[in-house]
């Protein structure tokens, strides 16, 4: 695994990062309401309306948005593409942290955060959303020992502890350096697992609302939801890389990645192409499309989904240029990923009505809050992350020593 | 090329086969219902809306007071749903039946938990809080709880509610089909026993039901032709037998099969004995370490092909 990657040299508290943080400010406050007035006291959640916000991004996109961290892996370590290895490890720290606050919403959701180990204990085997639980919990292990690789690298011979704690010098050196003795011999297990796993739970994902057919809008409902979800995880793999990427470079004024993205993208008019048309095809198959011209929200999400978040893009990756210009496709890959996030969030809210309760939904100030709030701790640790640790690619100019 | 189409085909190619040869065929779905439950018959042309039941189920369950008094049968002017304090509701429908006075006739319509023979709520809780007893109730064990809610977004009925105020030790709140009572005690639930005109009728399921049919027969002018929780989502332990369609009280039509069927086949099919992602694994080890000794070769660090 010899790329050239290296902690990135750049002043930390700029005024974009000031923002984050006020922002992880107001959400912590949000989090601390909820702990002491419940989770009606800052959430518009009801009997008919039990999940919201929260599991629609917190969760469910988090998930999908992860992506690329097994499809980067699968491309670099499984087929061996070494070409693209300068992706792998800022899409693993994406993959890595997306997964830290997936549990992390999940505690502040589920209204007995601190029986959150529970399913390890009791298992319902017939539960879908206990398979999930189950490799996210695994998945989330075989990402952090992915990713102490990085960290070894980076500290291995170096560690230099301060004050008193300067006695561990020498305990803590040497775990890192059996570490560095052990983890290449063993690493293929966990990257092969690590795909296995996110395969499992991608799809899982969707077949959580096949237990719900009358209260989910025919226009997603459908048994092939678990193939959806799982296509459209993987095809929104790489255009995650290149957002993240292209944010990252952009604000820290480093190269741009071009040569490896735009390649990367090649593979993504094959996989995006192919759940389009899995999506147009189950929608022909099960005659939905009668639906498509309702004009009611749900519809029009529905539209919005399909047109803006697969096939605009597609089609804007069919041609070159667009590959190959940094502005092009850096939007074509922003609506793909925005369109994968309106999907997640339309099967698990705008497409979820329930029946007998006809129950509106909004979600609050306070819900809001709170996802904005894990969103901007998740880039705030991502920067203090790659300002220490060799994660993005060194500048080009710069010779390796 | 890097990776050109043809080395997507190739694995695409052999993965079907891996996935072909070792697909065994899916047992077909199997429902759990206890064979011969207990269960209630609502008849809603006998129900006279004095909300005893309510009040009965508030006490033997011990749940809070309510807002205003059992007798006050004003809360009826506006529809209910069975609530985090209440376990069982009635509300009051009028059509357009017209009594020999020129009066409007109501109906009253008590809701509850079905307490299905194939528990969507059940299959889906991850910690299986949620079971099918024996006797047919479906009961909810708090111990095992982490109140992620699942359950609520499985039931058909829009049944389980939640103490979405307690910060730290929230519940799922829904009827317990008086489980103590009915199975230690050996007492009728707690709505049932009281019921001033025997509109809840409680016995085994299979003797209400023909007991309904009974009635359907004896008086057609009387019953519509349906005894709603027969076979919808595949059956539940509480019926109901109504003068009025179904539709105009409220309920929902729903389709005769198990909700979890669905889902549990799918899952079912493609992880019974983890048989899909051991295969996965293993073809995946297969690719990797063919395209291990490749790795050394330059070839591998070159672009990945035309733009
Ligand atoms: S009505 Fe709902 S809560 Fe009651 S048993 Fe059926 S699925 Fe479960
Ligand atoms: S909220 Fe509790 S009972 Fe409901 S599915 Fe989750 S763990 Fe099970
Ligand atoms: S069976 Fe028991 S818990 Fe259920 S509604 Fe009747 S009294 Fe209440």
């Amino acid at each position: 695994m010899s790329h050239q990657a290296a902690p990135v040299k750049a002043k930390f508290w700029t005024p974009g990062v000031v923002v984050l943080a006020v922002l992880m400010a107001a959400g912590g406050g949000a989090i601390i309401a909820r702990f002491i007035g419940g989770i009606g006291y800052v959430s518009n959640l009801t009997t008919a309306r039990p999940w919201g916000l929260w599991i629609g991004v917190d969760v469910a996109s988090g998930v999908a948005l992860a992506a690329g961290g097994f499809t980067t892996a699968f491309l670099a370590h499984i087929i061996g593409r070494h070409y693209y290895e300068a992706v792998v490890r800022p899409a693993l720290l994406t993959a890595m942290l997306g997964y830290t606050f997936v549990v992390l919403g999940l505690l502040v959701d589920i209204g007995r955060s601190w029986a959150i180990w529970k399913p390890m204990l009791y298992w319902n085997p017939t539960s879908v959303l206990f398979e999930v639980a189950m490799c996210v919990m695994f998945y989330l292990n075989v990402l952090y020992l992915e990713f102490l690789p990085i960290v070894v690298e980076r500290f291995k011979g170096r560690v230099n502890l301060p004050g008193p704690l300067a006695a561990l010098n020498a305990p803590v050196d040497g775990l890192l350096r059996l570490a560095d003795a052990v983890l290449p011999k063993i690493m293929w297990v966990f990257i092969i697992l690590g795909v296995v796993l996110s395969c499992m739970h991608q799809s899982s994902l969707g077949s959580l609302m096949l237990i719900a057919p009358t209260k989910l809008h025919p226009l997603w409902y459908t048994p092939i939801l678990p193939l959806l979800f799982l296509t459209s995880a993987i095809a929104v793999g790489y255009p995650m890389v290149v957002f993240e990427t292209t944010l990252a470079t952009t604000s820290l004024k480093l190269d741009s990645e071009m040569k490896v993205l735009t390649p990367l993208t090649r593979i993504t008019i094959f996989l995006l192409g192919l759940y389009l048309a899995l999506k147009v095809g189950d929608m022909v198959v099960r005659g939905t499309y009668v639906y498509l011209l309702d004009g009611t929200a749900q519809t029009n999400a529905f539209l919005v989904e399909l047109i803006f978040g697969v096939i605009v893009p597609w089609l804007m990756l069919l041609s070159p240029a667009v590959r190959r210009s940094r502005r092009g496709l850096f939007i074509a890959c922003t609506l793909i990923v925005v369109g994968v996030l309106v999907n997640r969030l339309n099967v698990f809210v705008v497409g979820y009505r329930p029946p007998i309760s006809e129950a509106n939904y909004f979600p609050s100030i306070g819900e809001i809050l709170v996802t904005v709030g894990l969103i901007a701790t998740l880039m705030f640790i991502y920067r203090f992350i790659i300002t220490h640790l060799p994660v993005l690619a060194r500048p080009e100019q710069e010779v390796r020593p | 090329m890097g990776i050109n189409r043809r080395d997507f085909f190739k694995i695409l190619t052999a993965a079907g086969t891996a996935a072909a040869g070792s697909a065994r065929p899916a047992r077909a779905w199997q429902s759990r219902a206890p064979s011969d439950p207990v269960g209630c018959l609502v008849d809603l042309t006998r129900c006279i809306g004095c909300r005893k039941c309510e009040e009965a189920c508030n006490r033997v369950n011990g749940l809070p007071a309510p807002d205003r008094r059992f007798e006050d049968l004003t809360v009826l002017d506006r529809n209910r749903r069975p609530d985090e304090r209440t376990y069982t509701v009635v509300n009051r429908y009028t059509s357009e039946m017209i009594d020999e006075r020129d009066q409007l006739i109501p109906t009253f319509v008590k809701l509850q938990c079905m307490h299905c023979q194939d528990p969507a709520c059940a299959s889906a809780c991850i910690v299986g809080a949620l079971s099918k007893k024996e006797n047919g109730a479906v009961h909810y064990d708090v111990s095992k709880c982490i109140g992620c809610r699942y359950c609520m977004v499985a039931c058909p009925f829009e049944i389980p509610a939640y103490e979405y105020h307690d910060p730290i030790t929230p519940r799922v709140m829904k009827c317990t089909f008086c489980y103590e009572r009915v199975q230690t005690e050996n007492k009728l639930p707690g709505c049932a026993e009281i019921c001033p005109v025997e509109a809840i009728t409680f016995g085994r399921r299979s003797d209400i039901l023909a007991e309904a049919k009974r009635r359907i027969k004896n008086n057609p002018g009387r019953y519509i032709d349906h005894v709603y929780g027969e076979k919808e989502v595949g059956g539940t332990s509480w019926m109901y037998l109504s003068g009025v369609p179904f539709e105009k009280l409220g309920f929902n039509s729903l389709p005769e099969t198990p909700m979890p069927r669905l889902a549990e086949t799918i899952q079912h099919s493609l992880f019974s004995y983890l048989w899909s992602p051991i295969v996965l694994f293993g073809m995946l080890g297969g690719v990797m370490w063919a395209s291990k000794d490749k790795g050394d070769r330059a070839d591998n660090h070159k672009d990945g092909g035309d733009r």
